[in-house]
């Protein structure tokens, strides 16, 4: 089953060999993708190839990358990276100096993102990861951007949220003490909710230790305290305890959560409790509308599947390296030149309409954008609620 | 007041936990000398027989086979998984402690940890690392007695953890068994030269302390339906750190320690900031132990104790 993608990308670049695009004049633009076809996480490879590979159906129907009043047309190089970083960094090594792609794709898993990114800024070739949430991807890399939000970009999402949705002005957090996630999440939330509200205005700051399974005391505290919401940004399999705990325990308010709570697993461990929460994440697949639900649909229509974070992800960066190939207006033939122009454009994105939200690009390549807050319906989906911008 | 009253009942629903827990740890300890470090790990299995049993009987019923009401599906998982996870400690006995009875007390205490990793490990290999979710037998229904939220899932998780205590206190007190037990407690070499078969009373230390930890197992499972491999670890130090404050050998000192241990660290959590939980609750033990060093119920270090 494995040879499968590869006959399928054999025949795509012998496709586009052999059609008469890739013999005109123009030299085309090469695109590389170095996501993990194989490997441990094979289904984020998956969905980056096929997202990539619908993207190029519609470039090419357009008939290429108008850049400069010139139709530039445009080759996909696949890399598998294994899942692996070693075979990243071989990756990216081989797509910049062998393959001498204009801009990279990828890799999506930080654990990968973050040593190509590196190789890929030292050789100043542009390089967007879809999925990459660590800081350390884009920190200090001038040629690194990423297509998501940050991890601890949530906490004032999910405060404004709050705010905006229940108007409430006292807020309580239950985190774990022993995650950097969990921990990161929680003193953004409490910083930026006392922002809003004023100082104290987190009335229960309450932690726990990783493994912990009774959260009774920490909650009875909530409780009694004046908290009208708990935030709690745990993983899905504690999330699973905290909620019909605090049930338990009376505590009839709402629980908010973030990216971490969105797993399949969370409605199938936590049952109907969890049933009416929110959360925020990168994307929501039910209930989305406009260009976000014409994605979905062509990919379900096209590949048999609802399209995860990662394809949705990947059809923005590469949009994004569109949009920035595009803004150069005109490329010189000459790679290191063309390289640094597309870096030099996609610094200067403004506004870009993604699918998984508006993005503008900070100083160090990370977007700002909206957060999409989820809730849990009553049979178990994750439904598009708003757009939460910080 | 209904906030101490509320931290009470939540005490008593965690402390119910580690009293069962310790309760297996001090008796083997006071019949082997030994602690049987797996002890935490078979309480996690006796978790995961529970989780297979009753998911077992809820499909059935669901199937039409036997309409079972959740009540009914509870005692019998309870019955079966007791009888299993008591099979299985049996089996520890005779493969990881006999044959090192004579040997080094670090040997067999290193058995256990051993034991304890083949444990958590072949789970992980059998179910893998997803966690799994225990069916809920019995709806939740919650009452409000003045301000203080109780539910019937927790008034039944102490008095049944109650009730096994009372149970196994009356065995050992008024039984055959439970005095041949107290005899080998006393002193095993010298009460098996009276014809009482110190192999039979071993086995059946473990198989009514994995029986216990079976109970307690599932009563856990309906608190916190969210099992994995790796669960009985920390815990298992806990309730071995009630078994020690008990007084090593103690069983009901055993029983009371859990309870204690359950509020030290809940009214720890009330009181002081919850990020310092285990820090201070864990200190507030170390000193208690500086002072009796015995722990409540132990008898004074003698040349009997080896450990």
């Amino acid at each position: 089953m494995r040879k499968i993608p590869y006959l399928l990308v054999a025949a795509l670049v012998a496709g586009m060999i052999c059609s008469p695009l890739a013999w005109s004049k123009t030299r085309p633009i090469k695109v590389g993708i170095n996501a993990p076809i194989t490997g441990d996480n094979p289904k984020v490879g998956e969905g980056t190839k096929f997202a990539a590979e619908m993207w190029l159906e519609d470039v090419m129907a357009a008939g290429g990358i108008m850049v400069g009043g010139v139709r530039y047309p445009v080759q996909l190089v696949i890399e598998d990276n294994e899942y692996k970083p070693e075979s990243a960094v071989k990756a990216t090594t081989k797509m910049v100096i062998e393959d001498e792609v204009l801009v990279l794709v990828g890799p999506q898993a930080s654990s990968q993102a973050v040593p190509a990114g590196g190789v890929a800024d030292s050789y100043a070739t542009p390089m967007i990861s879809p999925w990459s949430t660590n800081p350390n991807t884009t920190k200090d890399r001038p040629y690194v951007f990423r297509g998501c939000f940050l991890d601890p970009f949530q906490g004032p999402v999910v405060a404004n949220f709050i705010k905006g949705e229940f108007g409430f002005t006292r807020a309580a957090v239950l985190y774990d003490v022993a995650a950097d996630y969990s921990k990161g999440l929680a003193e953004e939330f409490k910083k930026a909710w006392e922002k809003i509200n004023g100082p104290g205005s987190v009335v229960a700051y309450e932690s726990f230790t990783t493994k912990d399974t009774d959260f009774s005391s920490q909650l009875t505290k909530i409780k009694n305290s004046t908290a009208e919401v708990i935030f709690t940004p745990q993983y899905y399999s504690e999330v699973a305890l905290i909620v019909p705990q605090a049930r338990d325990l009376g505590w009839s308010k709402p629980i908010v959560g973030s990216d971490s709570w969105g797993s399949a697993d969370l409605v199938k461990l936590c049952g109907p409790a969890c049933s009416g929460l929110f959360f925020s994440t990168h994307y929501a697949a039910a209930g989305a509308a406009g260009a976000t639900k014409e994605f979905i649909d062509r990919y379900q229509a096209k590949f048999g599947y609802v399209p995860d974070d990662v394809g949705a992800l990947t059809w923005d960066s590469l949009r994004i390296v569109q949009k920035a190939i595009e803004n150069t207006g005109k490329l010189s033939g000459k790679i290191e030149q063309d390289r640094k122009a597309v870096r030099d454009a996609m610094a200067k994105i403004k506004e870009f309409e993604g699918i998984t939200g508006k993005m503008t690009f900070t100083e160090d390549g990370d977007p700002i954008k909206c957060a999409v807050v989820v809730r849990i319906t009553e049979s178990g989906e994750f439904a598009f609620h708003k757009s939460v911008c910080p | 007041m209904t906030y101490f009253f509320q931290n009470v009942v939540n005490a008593l629903q965690w402390g119910s936990f580690y009293a069962l827990i310790a309760l297996g740890y001090s008796m083997v300890y006071s019949i082997l000398m030994l602690f049987n470090f797996a002890h935490g790990d078979i309480f996690m299995v006796g978790a995961y027989i529970g989780f297979g049993v009753a998911t077992l009987l809820v499909a059935m019923s669901a199937g039409g086979a036997i309409v079972l009401p959740g009540w009914l599906i509870l005692i019998l998982t309870i019955l079966i998984s007791m009888f299993l996870t008591a099979l299985l400690g049996m089996f520890v006995e005779r493969v990881g402690y006999r044959p090192l009875r004579d040997a080094p007390r670090a040997s067999a205490a290193i058995t256990g940890l051993m034991i304890g990793i083949i444990l958590e490990t072949g789970n992980l290999w059998l179910l893998g690392a997803r966690r799994v979710s225990f069916p809920s037998l019995i709806q939740t229904v919650t009452y409000d007695v003045g301000g203080v939220i109780l539910t019937n899932k927790k008034i039944m998780i102490v008095l049944v953890a109650l009730a096994f205590m009372l149970a196994l206190h009356l065995f050992v007190r008024h039984s055959k068994w439970g005095m041949a037990m107290r005899a080998m407690a006393f002193d095993y070499v010298v009460v098996p030269l009276m014809g009482v078969s110190i192999n039979t009373i071993a086995r059946m230390t473990f198989a009514i302390g994995s029986a216990l930890a079976a109970v307690a197992g599932i009563l856990f499972s309906i608190a916190y339906p969210v099992l994995d491999p790796y669960m009985g670890i920390v815990f298992g130090w806990k309730a071995f750190v009630a078994a020690i404050l008990g007084g090593r050998g103690s069983i009901m000192g055993a029983a009371l320690a859990g309870f204690l241990l359950g509020f030290i660290e809940i009214f720890v959590a009330m009181a002081f900031p919850s990020t310092l939980r285990d820090l201070i609750a864990y200190s507030i033990i170390m000193v208690i132990l500086v002072f009796r060093p015995h722990g409540f119920f132990g008898e004074p270090y003698s040349a009997k104790l080896r450990l």
